[in-house]
């Protein structure tokens, strides 16, 4: 076991609101800068750019993760990870069937750039991805579940796509282990007057839209990490978010 | 009936209102932003508790005449100065989102 530094939600230029400077090899670069050993990439309800930012972050030395922030039908965001590449590409497939079809306007929302390993723009999603899909907060656990991999609600506390602010509650009664903060340092008054957060992990990532706002290294992991492969460590750390401490 | 009229009529607080011309042609209600980019029309009224940046960027998506935050939902400062660069009217009142309905139902007959 050894602590690993993390950062489990991103966005890349695919996110309309991620900046267009939100490259593969940007983030993956700058995240190495910054300390970060395990690095998730999670745009908007797709992860067409994780088969670039994985081979970004095996340029960078960084473990990569592939995941999504996924929005529900009640507009809550979930940040999803996935024990492989392909997983999570699957989940991808599963969940565009599911979105609903607002075409994007890129002057106001922002471009949907589709990557390559170069950082290449070979495509773009027509279709504003952050817009909610028919999956609900309920359904959520057993569909990435059945992906092989595992989900908590991102950023409770804000307004928008935050769990608490939206449902007035933590959900007592869908399967989370672990729920992401922010902020870290509120921690403790949300442990307090939503007592259910104390028997979870708490993940405090970046959720960084611009290469600006990642972040130093700051919060880690201990992780299982012998015999010593990324594959492994995508293992080990979907096990310990996704079981109670 | 234009977003100034509308405004006056009902005692709203304006907290935006960068082109109180605008006429109000019909009116929407929804507190969810993608049930709202898909439902509201141009020249709408749209009454919501939403209280966050998303509203201004659905507001300029949809081309609503105004925006009405209902129960005093305001928006924060950082958000009304997108709101007035991006040049949206945004209301607000301390009637509930029902009520509100009513009465800009009402006027526009």
């Amino acid at each position: 076991m050894n602590p690993y530094y993390y950062d489990l939600h991103t966005h890349s230029a695919l996110s309309p609101c991620g900046d267009n400077a939100m490259t593969p090899n940007s983030l993956a670069g700058m995240a190495s800068l910054a300390g970060i050993q395990v690095l998730a990439l999670t745009d908007h309800n797709t992860a067409k750019n994780c088969k670039a930012f994985f081979a970004a972050c095996k340029r960078y030395g960084v473990v990569p993760v592939g995941g999504m922030e996924l929005t529900t039908a009640e507009e809550i965001h979930v940040v999803c990870l996935f024990p492989t590449l392909e997983a999570a590409l699957d989940f991808d497939s599963a969940v565009e069937k599911r979105r609903m079809k607002i075409e994007n306007k890129p002057e106001i929302f922002g471009d949907q750039l589709i990557m390559d390993d170069e950082d290449n723009v070979i495509g773009t999603d027509p279709w504003f991805l952050p817009a909610a899909t028919e999956i609900s907060l309920a359904e959520a656990p057993e569909l990435v579940r059945r992906h092989g991999g595992i989900c908590y609600p991102a950023h409770i506390e804000r307004p928008a796509g935050g769990v608490i602010p939206i449902l007035g509650d933590f959900p007592p009664d869908v399967p989370f282990a672990s729920y992401e903060l922010h902020d870290m340092s509120l921690r403790a008054e949300y442990e307090e007057k939503f007592p259910v957060l104390k028997g979870l992990n708490c993940v405090c990532s970046s959720d960084a839209h611009y290469l600006e706002q990642i972040r130093d290294a700051e919060h880690s992991l201990m992780l299982d990490d012998e015999p010593y492969s990324s594959a492994m460590l995508r293992i080990s750390l979907l096990k310990r978010l996704g079981n109670k401490p | 009936m234009t977003a100034g009229e509308l405004a006056q009529e009902l005692s709203l607080n304006i907290l935006c209102l960068p082109h109180p011309e605008r006429e109000v042609t019909g009116g929407f209600a929804g507190d969810l932003l993608s049930w709202v980019m898909g439902g509201a029309k141009e020249g709408d009224a749209w009454v919501t508790i939403m209280s966050n940046l998303n509203v201004v960027a659905v507001a300029s998506l949809c081309d609503t005449a105004c925006v009405v935050l209902a129960s005093d939902t305001v928006l924060d400062e950082k958000d009304l100065k997108t709101a007035e660069e991006k040049e949206i009217n945004v209301l607000n009142s301390p009637l509930p989102e029902f009520e509100l309905c009513v009465k800009i139902g009402e006027l526009l007959k």
